[in-house]
């Protein structure tokens, strides 16, 4: 697949598979188009009026850029996480039941719902006795675990993540990274990260981007220890990015 | 040290320009509240004007003008609203919507007779609504639209593309999104710009001057169909177009005190929104 900004071609002839119920990172110095790359899975830069895209995104048989499938329908199949936690200006509660409610969940599943989507998220203990704050009064790190809550409770099948952990604290981060080797007994899970470690701990495959293209993509044990490309093996030994 | 005189000099420069203007709004204050506040008191704003208006109250001046200042706004305000939103939200960036712009921005800049004389054409006489209230509302709400859908457009620009991605990546739709997330969001600044809108509109003379306000009504105002009087053509007839000008100073002193306290109250309240939108953030 192809993508283009206006006449600049951002992506180049990235031909990806993710499997199912595993982690894949996509790593690659600022700019490469692994955020760019992410947020055309779920279509995210349909807000951006010169974006184009050629050639194909699917999720199992359903074309993501067919014009004739819901994208509503499609964004709740592959949720997103992004990079600064965005709660909705609601309670706790409501960031939650927001989304059911958009998709119609029946009323009277909800509670049980966003009470499981909070353990899974590791944040029902923090919470549980005030369900009706402020989601912005929680901390960022709770905010976004919240945000990811907020992703699972509609069963997704795929999450994409943003760089979820750059604006979190060290303890923060650990507690998403936990989380994230946790949800992918369920989910599927495409993360973009910057930071290498944080790769080579959470994943079972990476993919090394370089200026729009898709470099290398392999197991993370792989990517780290034998990458098969120079550019590869330059970026994951710390020569440039 | 010359460096040092040269930066002493430009600030006592910006620092007297400052001042000057307080001090040319201090004046006016003064000199409007000294000679007019001794004619206000419950009498004078809650009664009707007695003896060839050289005496009384100005009470159908305050209800005209609350009543037009309301009928602006309820026209105003939805109109101006879903422009805004049309033009920030949906509007793709076309030499369209730049055209839309460039006009909104030029209707802000048409001098508010031509206001007033287009309402007399359309409202007054081609959809036969007469010199009324509502005439004179409608004619004020046309003359406000371009300041709501600036003041709206800058306020729902100040919401961050992640809050609007949120919803939308949760599967909402777009009109979802700017229901849910996007207008609470701006919504404080939304009723800043229409409350100091409402303020400018209530404080206009010439769009209301062929429109429907009244030199003198008996009574008061009570539907939209009849002729009002307010507060702004009160003053202007009391001060220049009465028949014993000295001797009514005083109460063109005392109108145009109402009217600043009016509009300096609602300012106040925009300002307060703004205050605590801004210290909840």
């Amino acid at each position: 697949m192809n993508m283009f900004f206006g006449k600049k071609q951002i992506l180049k002839n990235i031909n990806i598979d993710f499997p199912k119920n595993k982690v894949t990172s996509l790593i690659g110095p600022s700019g490469c188009g692994k955020s760019t790359l992410l947020r055309s899975f779920n279509r995210m830069h349909d807000l951006s009026p010169d974006a184009r895209i050629d050639g194909a995104i699917k999720l199992d048989n359903l074309d993501i850029y067919d014009k004739k499938n819901s994208v509503t329908e499609m964004r709740k199949r592959i949720g997103m996480v992004f990079q600064k936690p965005n709660p909705l200006p609601k309670s706790i509660y409501d960031n939650l039941s927001y989304a059911l409610n958009i998709h119609k969940f029946p009323k009277a599943a909800i509670p049980e719902l966003i009470e499981k989507a909070l353990k899974e998220s590791y944040l029902w203990e923090e919470v549980k006795d005030e369900l009706k704050k402020p989601a912005v009064k929680l901390s960022g790190g709770q905010q976004q675990r919240l945000c990811i809550a907020r992703t699972v409770v509609l069963r997704p099948e795929v999450i994409l993540m943003d760089e979820p952990c750059s604006a979190l604290d060290p303890i923060s981060t650990h507690k998403i990274e936990e989380l994230i080797m946790q949800l992918k007994e369920n989910f599927t899970i495409v993360i973009v990260t910057h930071n290498m470690q944080q790769a080579q701990r959470i994943s079972d495959k990476v993919g090394f981007m370089y200026l729009g293209e898709l470099i290398e993509l392999d197991t993370a044990e792989n990517i780290f220890k034998n990458p098969k490309q120079e550019l590869t093996k330059n970026y994951v030994s710390g020569h440039f990015g | 040290m010359i460096k040092k005189i040269k930066y002493f000099f430009n600030w006592i420069l910006l620092l007297g320009s400052t001042l000057l203007v307080c001090l040319v709004l201090g004046v006016i204050l003064w000199d409007i509240f000294s000679k007019g506040m001794s004619s206000v008191s419950w009498n004078f704003i809650s009664q009707f004007p007695t003896d060839g208006m050289t005496k009384g109250g100005i009470l159908p001046a305050i209800i005209g003008t609350l009543l037009l200042t309301f009928i602006t706004t309820l026209f105003a305000v939805p109109f101006g609203v879903a422009c805004a939103i049309y033009l920030n939200e949906y509007a793709r960036p076309s030499t369209l919507t730049n055209i839309i712009r460039a006009s909104i921005r030029n209707l802000a800049g048409i001098p508010s007779i031509i206001y007033g004389l287009f309402g007399l054409a359309l409202f007054v006489q081609a959809l036969h609504l007469g010199t009324s209230v509502l005439s004179a509302g409608l004619t004020l709400g046309l003359l406000s639209l371009p300041y709501i859908i600036t003041t709206t457009e800058e306020a729902l620009k100040r919401i961050p593309n992640s809050m609007r991605e949120a919803t939308l990546a949760l599967g909402a739709t777009q009109f979802e999104t700017i229901k849910d997330v996007v207008l609470p969001k701006a919504l404080p600044g939304i009723l800043t710009g229409v409350i100091l809108t409402m303020s400018r509109a209530a404080g206009e003379t010439a769009p209301i001057l062929f429109t429907g306000v009244a030199f003198y009504i008996n009574g008061i105002t009570a539907s939209p169909n009849q002729e009002f009087m307010a507060l702004p053509y009160h003053l202007y007839m009391l001060s220049t177009q009465h028949q014993a000008i000295e001797q009514v100073k005083p109460l063109a002193y005392g109108t145009a005190a109402v009217l600043i306290l009016l509009v300096f109250t609602l300012n106040i309240i925009a300002f307060y929104i703004r205050f605590k939108h801004r210290t909840q953030d």
